[in-house]
């Protein structure tokens, strides 16, 4: 299949993530300007860090003192979860050569989901398709913020709320998942397992305990999890 | 903090960000093959990851303040009804998104 219609079948799937994207990058574009850091700034930190939560962080570290030592600490908290999304991806990113080092790069929270779930077409090379999807969410979120950077407070529509395009998009695939049995137990460890660590950690600090029970729950259920998976 | 302070801090981030996505593929390296225990997470976790993030993204909401999270309960609402009954993402993530916007600018704002 031509490169062209590859990148044309997998556009569908990442609109989702390009509202969220577009408005949030926006976002981001303003806020960094708004301390001093040119839309130049944005589009290098779009490009090279590439993790949403993680960019706005970054912006209250440029605004403080130099801190090297905290800066990777703090990376390391809250990207955490980002470890869990290339054990997912052990398989479909092997013998994509050259792309990997990019794949690994742009795998953010939402285009791991689209990944997931996103089905390449009959005819298609998986890893163009895979690819596709995560170029263009990158793009978004590149655009997002320079547009921002560049034109920063001046619009005028109420945007208040758009955030929650990404909960629509993690809600609705994970509604689409839950419909195979197969599927329910792992996402009911997941949903139940943070209910309970927010409520008992808050939310500041209830991912890291959440990946750890999330773990310790699949891994000491294995057994009769893999059996209902095998289904 | 000087430009150049700046740039060193961005280039941390950066690498602490592309090393915690790439340790998986550099524990489980492609030319062997990947323990049974390993292969397995790989399948079980993005049900329970999504799961994760479902909260993370509601992390802020607060029941028992008001708006009670109406806005959130009721596009949650929204969207599982309608991808359950229509199966189509772009619709549900849709309205669900607009609902919400229009619940907490001109109901609850």
């Amino acid at each position: 299949m031509p490169y062209l219609k590859t990148l044309k079948s997998a556009f569908p799937y990442t609109i989702p993530v390009m509202t969220g994207y577009l408005f949030l990058g926006t976002a981001f574009g303003i806020l960094l300007e708004s301390k001093g850091y040119s839309f130049a700034w944005a589009a290098i930190m779009s490009v090279f860090i590439y993790a949403g939560s993680m960019q706005f962080v970054a912006v209250e570290l440029l605004s403080a003192a130099f801190n090297p030592l905290y800066a990777a600490f703090i990376t390391l908290m809250v990207n955490a979860r980002h470890i869990f999304y290339g054990f997912s991806m052990l398989d479909k990113f092997r013998g994509v050569g050259a792309k990997k080092p990019y794949l690994i790069h742009s795998l953010t929270d939402e285009t791991f989901t689209l990944l997931c779930t996103a089905e390449p077409p009959e005819g298609a090379v998986p890893k163009r398709f895979y690819l596709c999807i995560s170029v263009l969410d990158h793009l978004y979120w590149i655009t997002g913020s320079v547009v921002g950077g560049a034109l920063g407070a001046a619009f005028t529509f109420d945007t208040r709320g758009i955030d929650f395009v990404m909960t629509a998009l993690f809600v609705s695939i994970f509604t689409e998942q839950f419909r195979n049995v197969r599927n329910r137990i792992p996402a009911l460890i997941g949903l139940g397992g943070s209910v309970i660590c927010l409520l008992v950690f808050g939310p500041q600090n209830f991912l890291l305990p959440s990946m750890t029970l999330l773990v310790a729950i699949l891994t000491v259920f294995r057994r009769p999890l893999e059996g209902v998976m095998n289904q | 903090m000087t430009t150049n302070q700046a740039m060193i801090t961005i280039a941390i981030i950066s690498l602490v960000t592309f090393c915690v996505r790439g340790l998986p593929f550099v524990l489980f390296p492609g030319h062997k093959p990947t323990p049974p225990y390993i292969l397995y997470l790989g399948r079980a976790l993005p049900y329970a990851t999504i799961g994760m993030l479902v909260v993370y993204c509601l992390k802020s909401a607060a029941p028992l303040q008001p708006p009670h999270a109406l806005p959130e309960i009721l596009a949650v609402a929204i969207i599982v009804a309608l991808q359950w009954w229509k199966r189509n993402s772009l619709l549900s993530i849709g309205c669900g998104t607009v609902v919400y916007m229009l619940l907490i600018q001109l109901v609850f704002g």
